[in-house]
């Protein structure tokens, strides 16, 4: 097995669910309160990574970062170097591409908090900010760590964002599928066989991690 | 400027009857306003709207000196800085705290140490000692109510407002209530506001009343005044009891009580200990009419009385007459007529003693 490619993959899909932790709750937080008339735009932009082919994404994004483009120019001159395939352009994309599983759990948890106790912390005098964090967060544990979960190990998975955007570096950018593949390619079924296992029996047991605690019937979180 | 709370709000909901509610009333400092009308009246908005969860399309609320709304000058207070109780009928309580952080949920401001007083005072005067560390969920209707409100009175608001407090809760348990809460507002010398749709609650609870129907407010008045001189048949409809008097228990066995209601003595069911002075309250509908001098019946009330005004309601016609105190029946028009009866006539009133409710006041 591959533990270079394993390692770099394991440290992507990490950042990437730490990242969207910290960008994907304001953007949750505004679509589950937000009434504004024309709300659906943003919706369905955050969702699109859903649909929209891995290669089509990556294109666009590989465009957006490129030295031909403003943003590509002045992330050369403030780190030196081009964006793409390099690590951080790689990181860039995978938070675009997991986007809607992290916004999307999070914004449901959101919503499922009973508007009441909101507006019963707001006549206790406490602002919005601290609803937030006192009563609002607290009770939607549950969907914060679905959409974490989700993401990372959606970021586990991504093949044709990662080729397009970070190409095929050892120990940079050759995540897990982009090493089955070439294996695959070089005819080394056995290698391939080894590390497709284990992405599958990690993603399994990531998925069963968050089904098992999306179950109301388990006291998975005790309320303490 | 005076004590007073006004409130002018006109709000809109698609598809349903828009509110356009005025109420003005003075307020002292344990004053109790029941807004009182059945469900659908627009009573819980007007009382959102008083806490600043609901945002009227135009008005004005002012409570004591201070404007909470004024959609003229574009001023708008937040439930925030409104200084303010509030309980939800379903209560609310957090679910992720406990007793204790509920009530200390509001006290932000305060330092650790006085927190920590205010809680204990709450959990004393609630009488919720041993739950400090109870979730919500581990708690009877009851206790859940008293945590709601302990919780909004923790930090000692300039209002209590209160959205149907004991409809949450089985008939015993509200009745048991009713009369702790009449007790706990006094005690608390905090004006507050309470939604009911219940009589009973209004008498028990109310010092003022304000009865909604459609969106609007038709009377304002003491519960007593409403009760017994609704100024229009939509108030009465609303109100539903129209013989409201004062009176005294002075015999209660086998769960027939004696009442005594200025010179006249009447016999009444007892629903719950009740103390000495009450509202006796009859509804128009229980009241029969019969020419004086007829033969026994089974109800246990007679009075001999005059009729002192005759209105028409339609089909049928309301009655009112001079019996020790005013009563008023309502009986059909055939009736009427098959009676002869007119002003000045001599009547019997006969009710049932179920049909004589007792509302305490203590």
């Amino acid at each position: 097995m591959n533990w270079i490619a394993i390692w770099v993959t394991f440290k992507l899909a990490s950042l990437t669910a730490a990242a969207l932790l910290v960008i994907g709750l304001p953007i949750a937080y505004w679509l589950a309160y937000s009434s504004w008339r024309w709300k659906f735009i943003v919706e369905s932009i955050v969702a699109l990574p859903l649909v929209l082919p891995p290669t089509v994404l990556g294109f666009y994004i590989l465009v957006a970062i490129g030295p031909h483009s403003p943003i590509g120019r002045f992330y050369t001159d403030l780190v030196g170097h081009p964006l793409p395939f390099t690590f951080e352009g790689l990181l860039l994309a995978s938070i675009l591409y997991s986007l809607p599983f992290a916004v999307q759990p999070f914004a449901t948890a959101f919503e499922q908090v009973d508007r009441t106790l909101i507006e019963a912390s707001w006549t206790l005098g406490l602002s919005k900010a601290k609803t937030f964090f006192k009563l609002i967060l607290p009770l939607s544990t549950a969907g914060l760590i679905t959409g974490a979960v989700l993401s990372f190990a959606h970021t586990l998975g991504e093949f044709g964002v990662v080729l397009m955007v970070g190409g095929n570096i050892e120990g940079v950018t050759r995540t897990v599928s982009i090493d089955i593949y070439d294996e695959v390619q070089a005819l080394n079924y056995a290698g391939a066989a080894k590390t497709a296992a284990f992405l599958l029996v990690i993603s399994y047991l990531v998925l069963l991690l968050v089904y098992a605690m999306n179950r109301k019937v388990w006291a998975v979180w005790p309320q303490k | 400027m005076a004590a007073e709370m006004i409130v002018d709000v006109t709000k809109t909901f698609p598809g349903r009857k828009s509110i356009h509610a005025s109420l003005r009333y003075p307020v002292a400092s344990s004053t109790v306003l029941i807004l009182f009308g059945p469900s659908g009246s627009g009573k819980t908005t007007v009382l959102r709207s008083m806490a600043g969860l609901e945002r009227p399309e135009a008005g004005r609320i002012q409570f004591l000196s201070r404007v909470w709304l004024d959609t003229d000058l574009r001023i708008n207070v937040p439930p925030q800085d409104r200084q303010i109780g509030y309980m939800a009928q379903n209560y609310a309580l957090f679910p992720n705290y406990s007793v204790a952080g509920n009530i200390a949920y509001g006290l932000e401001d305060l330092t650790l140490t006085e927190r920590q007083q205010r809680v204990r005072e709450m959990v004393e005067l609630f009488q919720l000692t041993g739950l400090e560390e109870a979730k919500p969920r581990e708690l009877s209707g009851g206790q859940q109510q008293r945590v709601a409100l302990a919780r909004a009175v923790a930090p000692r608001p300039q209002l209590l407002l209160l959205d149907e407090p004991l409809s949450a809760l089985d008939a015993p348990t509200r009745l048991q209530l009713r009369g702790e809460l009449r007790s706990l507002l006094k005690q608390l010398a905090l004006p507050s506001i309470i939604v009911t749709h219940d009589w009973a609650e209004a008498l028990t609870l109310g010092d003022m009343m304000a009865v909604m129907s459609d969106g609007a407010v038709l009377q304002m008045g003491t519960p007593q005044e409403v009760f017994c001189r609704p100024v229009n048949a939509d108030v009465a409809r609303v109100v539903g009891v129209e013989t409201v008097v004062q009176g005294t228990l002075v015999d209660a066995r086998e769960g027939l009580a004696t009442v005594r209601v200025g010179a006249v003595s009447l016999t009444a069911v007892v629903e719950a200990t009740a103390g000495a002075e009450v509202f006796v309250c009859i509804r128009a509908e229980d009241v029969t009419l019969e020419l004086a001098g007829a033969g026994p019946t089974s109800a246990r009330n007679h009075l001999q009385g005059t009729v002192s005004a005759i209105a028409s309601l339609g089909a049928l016609a309301r009655v009112t007459i001079e019996c020790g105190f005013s009563l008023v029946a309502v009986i059909t028009r055939s009736a009427l007529t098959e009676l002869a009866l007119t002003v000045g006539s001599s009547v019997r009133a006969s009710f049932k003693a179920g049909s004589v409710h007792l509302i305490s006041r203590q």
